[in-house]
């Protein structure tokens, strides 16, 4: 279908436009093609001299085994968080389609958490599962169990996924809520009289039919744990210990802002950027495919 | 094989709506038993009370000599026909077909021999591999039927399969319904609204109101004998004409039964228009207002001329004092024409006053 507004002033539609691209021009464009220049700069550590290197920050950060390191956990953290509050948030949604007493209670309570902010997060969990502080804490050494996420960088790894995870599973709750309620009752019925037992009808009709929204939810989770999970990184690790916790999004802040080598974060922002563009094509894609089974 | 009984059914939910208000039905082996009513009666709770999928709060229901309140859908050995067919999206119409045979271990030769026999019969054999979504309404209702027979279940349930086909194709699949169900000799049940498809397809008619049962029987024997004036005017159409037998204008020919009857009925088709006044019967003096030419038969609507009181509530009501009469052909009297319509005493159908007994004179 098209819609063909028609303007009697040539310089109308243009005016209407201007405000939003006035604004993606300053608060986008703008950082980002500063971002593309200040890549190929290099600066002396007084900040007195600056001189055009080309690609020499690139060449540096992909010869640097840090910055692979941080590539490899960036996408362990994504497919960690992903599949966890996938697979969570789709066990509550299956749960909450069931005809119970109050359900509009508890749908409202599950899908509260997306309005919570990432380092409003990230604090919750801190305050939770701090080795000194934290409630659970306490219960966790009183079973024996080693627990001290500010020394050991892979219970830190598994707090920083939890808390983001946690976060995450409102909104993947909410789709697939929405997923399964577009789906005829019927059809479940059916299954029950064709004699397939609960697992059995979930893994070959309710599994399949959500099969879209699973796509479209796993590319926005990545996209997310990707990008939005700084808030919660800064408050609740800063990175550590050591580099344990730092994501590509973490290290261009830290090796910028804390590490003032500002061409080496420019042309790490400058990748994610493109990592951006790629993952932002993909989903568009799946938006648009409606129908996938 | 097996014949389905209902024993005293109740439903009532946890807000304590009644929906069905304790119901005896007896359907026997082979049968095809049809539930009717208006929307809202219960028929459809009552067929998903059969097939397990909504819970029996009081009563039994007994399927081939086994009670049933208790045992899951899937172990009632049924097959149900959807109104939207309720196929699987994701699966392909031999899929579809095959999804509970296999639920149930059968070895996959089997299954082929099955589902393509199935296909055969349906006509579907040329589009065993598409997916639902690229057939026709016609086609996927087929599908759906499909999908019972191949399970050769004990029972089949239709929950008002052809209410999404147009009115050609319902007839069709109407007719298809009846001579698979006769050929493969199965209990069927079918809910329906459609007092035609009711009238065809049933060797036994359960008409139901208000979460319960108003009549059971062969429908000719229905039609013939209606218990209550909610049957009388719910099967035919157009329906029957109800009257108060309390105006002197009819009390005065109905010779005495009228000091028992409150209400009497006679069908469009009953009324002759003609001078003559039959011993017992009824005749009346009628304005025309209005001529439905339909081909074979003209629907003449008139009013009387005394205002009527309302009888007791039906569907398809008439406003009072208006009168139905059908007559064959084409010739019909002009509209503002004063006419004299008359129905013979055999064709008196008598009621209570309360229109829910039936009174034989």
């Amino acid at each position: 279908m098209q819609k063909q507004a028609i303007f009697q002033s040539k310089l109308l539609p243009y005016a209407l436009v201007a405000p939003q691209l006035a604004i993606v021009l300053i608060f986008f464009y703008w950082p980002a093609l500063q971002a593309v220049i200040q890549s190929f700069l290099l600066q002396d550590a007084f900040g007195l001299s600056t001189s055009f290197v080309w690609f020499e920050n690139y060449v540096e950060l992909f010869k640097d085994p840090a910055y692979f390191a941080a590539v490899v956990r960036t996408f362990f953290f994504s497919f960690a968080i992903a599949i966890s509050s996938l697979s969570f948030a789709l066990l509550l949604a299956v749960m909450a389609d069931k005809p119970l007493r109050g359900s509009m209670l508890y749908r409202t309570l599950l899908i509260w958490p997306y309005a919570v902010a990432p380092p409003v997060v990230g604090v919750l969990w801190i305050f939770m599962l701090h080795p000194s502080l934290g409630v659970i804490s306490r219960y966790l050494r009183a079973a024996g169990v080693d627990w001290n996420p500010l020394l050991d960088g892979n219970q830190a790894a598994g707090l920083i996924i939890l808390a983001a995870a946690w976060k995450q599973i409102s909104y993947n709750f909410l789709f697939f809520l929405a997923g399964l309620q577009a789906i005829p009752k019927s059809v479940f019925e059916a299954a029950a009289i064709d004699g397939a037992r609960p697992m059995r009808r979930f893994w070959t009709v309710t599994f399949p039919l959500l099969s879209p929204t699973i796509f479209f939810l796993l590319v926005v989770n990545i996209v997310y744990a990707f990008f939005d999970t700084f808030g919660i990184i800064d408050t609740m690790t800063r990175g550590g210990p050591g580099t344990s916790t730092v994501t590509l999004v973490y290290k261009v802040y830290s090796d910028g802002l804390l590490g003032g080598n500002l061409g080496s974060s420019a042309a790490q922002s400058v990748v994610l950027m493109i990592m951006v563009i790629v993952l932002t094509g993909i989903q568009f894609r799946f938006v648009e495919r409606k129908v996938t089974y | 094989m097996a014949n389905v009984t209902l024993r005293n059914v109740r439903k009532t939910y946890t807000g304590g709506f009644e929906a069905i208000k304790g119901v005896n039905v007896d359907v026997a082996d082979g049968q095809f038993c049809v539930l009717v009513g208006p929307s809202g009666c219960g028929k459809s709770t009552l067929l998903r009370m059969v097939a397990g999928l909504e819970t029996v709060t009081g009563g039994e229901i007994d399927i081939g000599g086994r009670v049933v309140n208790q045992i899951e859908p899937a172990d009632r050995d049924i097959a149900m026909v959807f109104q939207n067919y309720a196929l699987y999206p994701h699966m392909s119409v031999y899929n579809n077909m095959a999804y509970g045979l296999r639920n149930r271990g059968m070895a996959e030769a089997e299954i082929k021999t099955r589902v393509e026999e199935a296909a055969r019969v349906l006509e579907l054999s040329a589009m065993l591999e598409r997916k639902p979504r690229q057939l026709s309404g016609g086609q996927r209702q087929r599908v759906a039927m499909g999908r019972a027979i191949v399970r050769q279940p004990k029972v089949f349930l239709f929950d008002e399969p052809l209410s999404n086909l147009d009115a050609k194709l319902r007839i069709a699949m109407r007719v298809e319904i009846r001579k698979l169900q006769r050929r493969l000799n199965t209990t069927s049940i079918y809910v329906t609204h459609d007092q035609l498809e009711a009238m065809t397809l049933a060797d036994i008619l359960v008409v139901m109101n208000g979460g319960q049962v108003e009549q059971v029987g062969n429908p000719l024997a229905i039609y013939e004998k209606p218990a209550t004036t909610f049957v009388a005017s719910f099967i035919g159409a157009p329906p029957m004409n109800l009257m108060s037998t309390r105006p002197d204008e009819i009390k005065s020919q109905l010779d005495g039964a009228a000091d028992e009857a409150g209400i009497v009925g006679i069908r469009p088709e009953d009324f002759a228009i003609t001078d003559q006044t039959p011993a017992g019967g009824v005749a009346l003096p009628l304005t025309v207002e209005a001529i439905e030419r339909v081909g074979a038969e003209t629907f003449v609507y008139g009013s009387r001329e005394q205002e009527d009181q309302r009888v007791a509530a039906t569907p398809g009501e008439l406003p009072p004092g208006e009168v139905i009469v059908r007559i064959p052909g084409t010739d019909a009297p002009a509209i503002g024409q004063k006419i004299r319509v008359a129905a013979v005493r055999p064709k008196l159908h008598l009621f209570s006053g309360d229109g829910r007994t039936r009174i034989e004179a």
